[in-house]
């Protein structure tokens, strides 16, 4: 009998904390708002993060197989110049912490700005880009010579050879990989807090501060972390077995 | 067709074409033969600027294609080139790996090159293959595949880069043979090889490098049954 009333004691805890933390006063609403922050930093900076990675990795790769044989003048000044500023912002950003980057990119560089929503998306983008060049840059450079060499042979010029020979191929190897950095990305949102956007680790903490009772909303957020990286982990999964499908390797 | 004046090209310190002179005329087909690191190779891809020239002119049908201020992407339309990997796009389709370069150098709409393809194809005896991907043909499928690949685009002159080189033994005759019927139908053939009996057949001219020279040439009579250049008389000791 002490067992029954024991169990129905606790239930009436746990839902009496369920109601402190997301019932009284709509506090649900904030997990909702943070998740919607955290989805959209994240897609955004994941756009830019891609954008910037191909624009760098072609960049570095062109520069490395052909920048030697390259003709003296203004295009070869321009590529060795480009070349280098990739080198000094994959090397900056990626020799230094998320949070210091955030930091500097709220309170230094857009300091005039209190758009922090907009702000973190370009850090996370600029971070994330980094990290996103070295994929496709390994992914390029393992593709065959033969390959490129195909294409031109054919008359295609060097960007189309690389947009319909190469990147297909590019694409395929690197998509786990790449999955991979966006989930990391995912994840890494959590630290946009430090310059006051309420991101979905943020709601919650903020929860557990007026609660004083920590449990329940931050389990809660580690769980909606965890339903959403298994399903972006579940697309890919779908994506890479269709890209796989033609090719009977 | 083709006119090489002076050709050199060196990878850093090593000298790899050390000044060919050759005038290739239309329909000719020559054969080039050599031991291993002569040059052969460098020279062909010079022909198409896959490797550029140190030095020296190449002329191809009147233009010089070393000029910085030549577009060689129009000039690559008219040479095709066949690889000893093959290198076939291996995530397209043969009927893709066929289409793409025609119909995206505009020099084709998507049916007339699905066209040509198919008609090639079947001449090659790949009809059926289409729809496949190239991981699921033989090397002496893939490359017939890869010479039709070339074909489709209408070159002028055909580069052909030891194509038999990377085929099991039982292959070989299978792509000779559609290179024989090429140069039986007037084709310009450029061919690094070490087919020895392709060369005797097909061969209008035969030329012999080593260390970046062409040391001799002449007829395939010549060159096989009374070579001058002690080298060349060395080389076709060992592999005949």
């Amino acid at each position: 009998m002490t067992f029954l009333t024991d169990l129905a004691a606790w239930f009436d805890g746990v839902k009496a904390e369920f109601i402190l933390n997301f019932i009284d006063k709509n506090r649900w609403r904030m997990i909702v708002t943070g998740l919607g922050n955290t989805l959209l930093i994240a897609l955004l900076a994941c756009l830019i993060g891609i954008a910037l990675g191909v624009v760098v990795a072609v960049l570095r790769t062109t520069w490395d197989n052909a920048g030697a044989t390259m003709r003296k003048g203004p295009v070869r000044w321009i590529f060795a110049f480009f070349n280098r500023v990739c080198l000094v912002y994959t090397t900056i950003i990626r020799g230094t912490p998320m949070v210091i980057q955030l930091l500097i990119m709220y309170y230094i560089i857009f300091a005039t700005s209190d758009n922090g929503i907009m702000v973190a998306t370009l850090a996370f983008g600029i971070n994330s880009g980094a990290y996103v060049s070295e994929i496709f840059r390994s992914g390029i450079m393992s593709i065959d010579k033969g390959q490129m060499e195909a294409g031109r042979s054919l008359g295609l010029n060097y960007l189309k050879t690389m947009w319909f020979v190469i990147a297909p191929q590019v694409l395929k190897n690197v998509l786990p990989t790449l999955a991979n950095e966006f989930i990391t990305l995912l994840k890494e949102t959590s630290v946009a807090g430090y310059v006051a956007v309420s991101d979905l680790t943020f709601a919650g903490n903020r929860i557990r501060g007026v609660t004083y009772s920590p449990f329940m909303p931050l389990i809660a957020v580690a769980i909606i972390y965890l339903i959403l990286v298994m399903f972006l982990t579940h697309m890919v999964g779908r994506l890479e077995r269709r890209l796989r499908q033609g090719d009977n390797r | 067709m083709i006119t090489v004046k002076g050709l050199r090209k060196s990878f850093g310190q090593l000298e790899v074409l050390n000044g060919i002179d050759q005038h290739i005329a239309p329909g000719e087909k020559v054969v080039i033969i050599g031991p291993s690191g002569s040059g052969k190779s460098t020279f062909l891809r010079c022909l198409n600027l896959l490797e550029r020239p140190t030095e020296g002119q190449i002329l191809f049908e009147g233009t010089d294609i070393t000029d910085p201020g030549c577009d060689i992407n129009l000039i690559r339309r008219r040479m095709g080139m066949v690889f000893q990997q093959f290198n076939l796009f291996p995530h397209l389709t043969v009927m893709q790996n066929l289409t793409l370069a025609p119909v995206q150098t505009g020099q084709m709409s998507k049916g007339e090159a699905t066209a040509k393809a198919t008609q090639l194809l079947a001449r090659v005896g790949l009809a059926e293959k289409a729809g496949v991907y190239p991981k699921q043909l033989s090397g002496g499928q893939q490359q017939r595949i890869a010479i039709v690949r070339a074909l489709c685009m209408n070159p002028d002159v055909m580069l052909f880069d030891e194509p038999t080189s990377a085929l099991d033994p039982e292959m070989v005759g299978e792509v000779l043979d559609v290179m024989k019927q090429l140069a039986r139908e007037g084709m310009t053939m450029l061919v690094v090889t070490h087919e020895m009996g392709f060369a005797r057949e097909v061969g209008d001219r035969v030329l012999f490098m080593d260390e970046g020279l062409v040391l001799e040439e002449g007829t395939p009579k010549e060159i096989f049954e009374n070579p001058q250049n002690p080298r060349t008389r060395d080389f076709l000791r060992k592999v005949l």
